[in-house]
């Protein structure tokens, strides 16, 4: 089985992000960077779904130079090849982000035989565009289902489960596929020292992403107004009882 | 007064201090402060209690008492004990393991040392490592250092009691999330600016003292209030690996002993089912203060910056060469943490140089934190700490070219890699070479000098021009065998004593410092700093140590009389910032109280060089170039020149200042001059002592071997707060009738008599049981009895080598060490521990009588 995963390197801010003084970009100094809960978990169920029916994982995602950090950090969880369309911008939107990564695909595929299943984030971290995925997929022809809590892997076919307002949805999709994994459909493992050491050795493969810009444009980045809370003490000992049950009413915590 | 983070409560707009920062530090510090009797204080911290961002949140807390260093060893056990007494230390033991043959050899270094502070320890084969931690790979140690009382403490429980203890005592107030913006101050008559207010996000409050205690931070905060605390903040890196089977099966949080792979720099300590890894080997990571994200743009905290795996990978792959099972285990937790890092490695501690009642408590480890919570709490209350001597971490020991970033980094980069090394006593730094040269530095690069850094100066050690003495002194050039007494030192120091003592030798002094004090009291004020009587005749000199008001030794210095109101004080490189600092302080409160006996400082370091020259011959050689300001020869006669004068003469034509005084048991002179007539004066005293075949001497000879021959005792070796003059054999007969700092401890000192005699002891066999002679440094070896116990005096101070050296006019190898009086007799056999093997010693002095010419004859003739 073949199955790929594609992931974006966006910073882990802290609870305020600062943003440059140019507007364009977070202030990532002292950032770590990561990937979006979502493809974690992608990239947790590319492990599992190879190591439960054999085949071979790999991760692509399309970034800057340094985003070499995230595909080593999936090889190092037992991905084994990983790919880079490297950028010299910060991003690329998406429509553009997506031709990118469907024709980098096509070029993998065709050396090396298709991806039985292609798995995405359901949205990314930082701009959350719930876009990527989708387009891909039309792009390839595929069909795909986002928002995955559940997978399994069938004769030809994938049945994948996806939570609904009232119930569950439960998809049989034939091979290959695109999925849109959501948090929660693992518990991604974290790396292991030996799986560092060996991400290190990993040969990531460059496919020079090619494909016109899309239609959307950042024009700036703004810091949202910060939250003040205001702190009202509602009394002291016994006397404050009356009033905590009111706060509480209020919330609907208590009715 | 409580504890409250609540957002409405405004701070208070007034306290009698301020302490910044909720660290193991500021909060030990309040603690301490309050049972010290201090009240009215507040502690403020920017982020939340009781973890609020800083480095203590996520130490790993261990302690290793070891420590070659006795200030830090004090403190790192003093702290332990306070830990243990808070019942939150969990002893589990330690070993540091040994993957390279040198580092057996530390091994046997520590053993000494442990034998000195009394710390329990042994040495262990591999197999009984194996025994002990049965997941090592003992195949690729050599062996270990093992110490039972290794212990993991718990930092933020242990600041939140002493935190709470000064709130219980009323004495307290604490605001979390409020962060100080910036320090006002207002400037003294002295010139001197004093704290007088912490403005905060949460309001302003006027203080009287102000402590930093803020980590990281410190410098940005010193800076608030134009002060320098010199720090970096530095990344160390530190990996939380598991779940692993044995350390869950083992249920405890610390089953199995903490592992400090001493030779690849990493540490590997148990917590709970998982292993926690620390590194000390990456590449120097250095921050800048202002640089640290606040802690709402934080992932984690402040000093948890990611990890950068690059730096960490090397060390996984010897963790997993040492512990297999750590490579399959889940790295769950990996930050590059944030801890301070100074030029030197020790704390910064005291009141800040440049403004006053602002006070440093920074770049402590939790190792030590208590401790020196408790030392600067002491500190503030007493003017000087009494648990300890502080010289090492006292922030006032560093010169204005020692405080810019620029050197921070050029040291912190150099000694970084080191914090596991193998530091020899002697270990020259590598970095930020050049810095001060004196007037005769190309006169000396041309005769062969090897330099060692004295605070900056290049200071000469030895020469290789005097190697040609070989003939002459063949047995003074015998080798060391073993290569750790051989580093750092040459054979041709022994050829350069006997020469010097034989005809005449020049010494490079420029490294000492110079302070000028003048005006209607300065003889009032200097009689009151120091303990020997200062008013003496125009002319003449005193030498005298300086108390703490608690009666130990705060400095050692000569004074010489140039003037009716005109002082100047002679003092080392080593000591010279904080004898500038102390004298500027007591100056400032003297000035206050005597409005009509005025005195003003004046550092005059930079302007003046000093040579001395010494020897039988030296009287002779300075003859053929002195003279008054005419033409006319210069009496340099004992009854004209006599010992302890100072005058003013020409050398070949250059005005200079003449001292009759030695440090070296010789007779002769330190010149001062001007830096710009440095080089004539030494030309036109090389030239004429040709004839003498003169030499130049290294300081190896100056502050070694001459010294140790005559018993001088050395400021922050023999010298030290622990100790009073009544003890160092440099009390005189009377005590002055003037007012002096320290003046009632010192008349208690000598109605109690000495509780331990510094002496002079000879090795009566150098022999190892490898058949060979060896050398030790004098770092703190222990002075045993015969049976092999430890030797301690009725104040519990321990019997330690202060200095070695050879003495090669008494053809002998010397230590100098405090002795108990019932040791302190001369002829007692005793042992001293070097290397963990055992020497004979005898005591051939109790007191300041020198071995080499006892009656001084030879400065006198
Ligand atoms: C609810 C919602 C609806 C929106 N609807 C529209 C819309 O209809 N039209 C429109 O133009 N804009 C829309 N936007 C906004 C816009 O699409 C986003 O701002 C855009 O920038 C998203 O791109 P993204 O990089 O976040 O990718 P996403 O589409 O959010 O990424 C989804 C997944 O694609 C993969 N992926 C993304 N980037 C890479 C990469 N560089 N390399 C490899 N894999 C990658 C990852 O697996 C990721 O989890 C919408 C935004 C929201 C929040
Ligand atoms: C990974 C790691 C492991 C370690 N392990 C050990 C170990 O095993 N043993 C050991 O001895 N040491 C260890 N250390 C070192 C130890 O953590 C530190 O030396 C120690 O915690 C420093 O304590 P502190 O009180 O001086 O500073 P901190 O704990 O950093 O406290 C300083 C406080 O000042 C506050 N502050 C700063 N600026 C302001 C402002 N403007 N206004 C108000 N408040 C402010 C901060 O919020 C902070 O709480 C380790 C360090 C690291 C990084």
């Amino acid at each position: 089985m073949r199955v790929l995963v594609c992931v974006k390197r966006v910073p882990a801010p802290g609870a305020k992000i600062n943003i440059t003084a140019d507007g364009q970009a977070v202030d990532t100094a002292y950032l770590a960077f990561t990937t979006s809960p979502h493809e974690e978990c992608a990239v947790e169920e590319a492990v599992q779904l190879v190591e439960r029916h054999g085949g071979e994982a790999t991760v692509l995602t399309l970034g800057p130079a340094e985003a070499d950090e995230q595909l080593r950090y999936a090889a190092s969880l037992g991905v084994a090849k990983a790919v880079l369309l490297p950028i010299t911008e910060a991003d690329w939107d998406p429509q553009r982000t997506a031709a990118a990564i469907a024709g980098a695909i096509r070029e993998l595929e065709a050396a090396e035989g298709a991806f039985d299943i292609i798995l995405f984030g359901n949205e990314s971290a930082d701009s959350g565009g719930f876009q990527v995925g989708v387009r891909v997929a039309r792009a390839l022809g595929r069909p795909i289902v986002n928002g995955i809590k559940g997978i399994e892997v069938g004769d030809g076919s994938v049945r994948a489960r996806r939570e609904a307002e009232a119930g569950v949805e439960v998809y049989t999709i034939p091979m290959p596929v695109v999925l849109g994994v959501k948090e929660g459909i693992n518990l991604p493992r974290y790396p292991t020292m030996k799986g560092r050491l060996n991400a290190k050795k990993v040969a990531v493969a460059q496919v020079t992403p090619s494909a016109e810009p899309g239609g959307q444009q950042m024009v700036t980045l703004l810091q949202a107004a910060e939250k003040s809370s205001n702190t009202v003490i509602l009394g002291k000992g016994p006397e404050a009882a009356a009033a905590v049950v009111d706060v509480l009413e209020e919330l609907g915590v208590l009715k | 007064m409580s504890e409250q983070t609540a957002a409405t409560r405004d701070v208070p707009s007034t306290a009698k201090v301020v302490v910044i920062g909720a660290g193991i530090v500021g909060n030990c510090l309040v603690g301490h402060l309050s049972r010290l009797g201090w009240t009215d204080m507040v502690l403020l911290d920017k982020g939340p209690l009781p973890n609020p961002g800083g480095s203590t949140g996520h130490a790993s807390n261990f302690i290793f008492p070891t420590d070659h260093n006795k200030e830090m060893a004090f403190l790192t056990v003093d702290s332990q004990n306070q830990y243990i007494d808070h019942g939150l230390n969990n002893t589990c033991g330690g070993i540091e393991v040994a993957r390279e043959p040198q580092r057996l050899e530390e091994f046997k270094r520590r053993m000494t040392s442990a034998k000195a502070w009394n710390i329990d320890a042994r040495l262990v084969t591999p197999a009984e490592i194996k025994e002990m931690v049965p997941f090592i790979n003992e195949e690729i140690l050599l062996g270990g250092y093992y110490t039972p009382s290794v212990s993991v403490v718990d930092s933020l429980a242990t600041g939140t009691r002493m935190r709470e203890e000064a709130v219980a005592a009323g004495n307290l107030s604490v605001f979390a999330n409020t962060e100080v913006l910036s320090l006002e101050t207002e400037l003294l008559p002295s010139g001197f600016p004093k704290v007088t207010a912490v403005v905060t996000d949460r309001g302003r409050i006027e203080a009287e003292h102000v402590v930093i205690a803020c980590g990281v931070w410190s410098p940005r905060i010193a800076a608030m209030a134009g002060a320098n605390i010199p720090l970096t903040p530095a990344v160390h890196q530190m990996a939380d690996v598991g779940p692993i089977d044995v350390l869950v099966e083992s249920n405890k949080e610390l089953a199995y002993p903490i592992i400090r792979d001493m030779d690849t720099f990493c540490y590997e300590r148990q917590s709970a089912g998982s292993m926690e890894v620390g590194s000390y080997a990456h590449r120097p990571i250095l921050m800048r203060p202002d640089d640290i994200p606040s802690n709402q743009a934080s992932a984690l905290t402040p000093t948890e910056l990611p990890l950068t795996y690059d730096d960490f990978e090397p060390q996984m792959e010897q963790a997993i060469e040492l512990m297999e099972m750590l490579g399959d285990a889940e790295i769950k937790y990996a930050i590059n943490g944030l801890l301070s890092l100074t030029p030197d490695a020790n704390p910064v501690l005291g009141e800040t140089v440049e403004v006053r009642n602002l006070w440093s408590a920074a770049a402590v480890w939790i190792k030590e934190g208590p401790g020196i919570a408790q030392l600067v709490a002491e500190w503030m209350t007493y003017g000087y700490p009494h648990m300890c001597d502080p010289h090492g971490s006292d922030i006032s020991r560093f010169y204005p070219h020692e405080k810019t970033e620029w050197h921070i980094n050029a040291r912190c980069n150099e000694h970084f890699n080191k914090t596991y090394g193998i530091v020899h006593p002697r270990e020259q730094w590598a970095s930020q070479r050049g810095m001060r040269r004196s007037p005769f530095y190309a006169r000396e690069e041309a005769l062969g000098a090897t330099f060692f850094d004295a605070r900056g100066w290049e200071r000469p050690q030895w020469y290789s021009s005097n190697e040609k003495l070989q003939a002459k002194f063949p047995e003074a050039f015998t080798p060391r065998t073993h290569e750790w007494d051989a580093r750092w030192w040459n054979p041709v120091t022994n050829a350069e004593h006997l020469q010097m003592r034989e005809s005449v030798g020049m010494v490079d002094l420029t490294a000492f410092n110079e302070f000028d004090f003048e005006g209607p009291g300065a003889c009032a004020f200097l009689d009151y700093v120091c303990v020997n009587k200062v008013d003496v005749a125009v002319g003449r000199s005193v030498y005298t140590p300086l108390l703490t008001p608690h009666g130990g030794f705060r400095g050692d210095l000569t004074i010489q009389r140039l003037g009716e109101h005109h002082f100047r004080v002679i003092t080392g490189a080593f000591d010279g910032g904080r004898d500038n600092y102390w004298f500027n302080k007591h100056l400032e409160q003297w000035n206050a109280d005597h409005a009509d006996a005025q005195a003003t400082f004046t550092d005059r370091s930079q302007g003046i060089c000093t040579v001395g020259v010494w020897g039988p011959n030296a009287a002779k050689t300075l003859a053929k170039v002195t003279t008054d300001h005419t033409t006319a020869p210069y009496d340099l006669s004992q009854e004209g020149f006599p010992y302890g004068a100072v005058q003013d003469v020409l050398i070949d034509g250059v005005p200079c200042t003449m001292f009759r005084i030695s440090y070296v048991g010789e007779n002769g002179w330190e010149i001062y001059t001007r830096m710009e007539h440095g080089l004539k004066v030494w030309d036109a005293i090389w030239d004429a002592g040709q004839e003498f075949e003169i030499i130049p001497v290294g300081i190896g000879v100056y502050a070694v071997t001459g010294r140790i021959e005559k018993g001088y005792r050395l400021m922050g070796a023999e010298l030290e707060s622990e100790y009073t003059p009544v003890e160092a054999g440099l009390a005189r007969p009377k005590v002055k009738a003037a007012a002096l700092i320290g003046k009632a401890a010192y008349r208690k000192a000598r109605d109690e008599g000495p509780a331990a005699i510094m002496c002079t002891l000879s090795m009566d066999s150098q022999q190892c049981a490898d058949g060979y002679d060896r050398f030790p440094t004098g770092g703190n070896e222990p002075i045993l009895t015969l049976s092999g116990d430890r030797i301690v005096d009725a104040k519990g101070r321990v019997s330690r080598v202060t200095t070695a050296g050879a003495g090669p006019s008494v053809g002998k190898y010397l230590l100098l060490a405090y002795l108990p009086p019932e040791h302190a007799v001369e002829g007692t056999k005793l042992q001293v521990m070097y290397m963990n093997e055992l020497y004979p010693v005898t005591v051939e002095r109790a007191g300041a009588t020198p071995l080499f010419d006892p009656t001084d004859a030879r400065m006198k003739s």
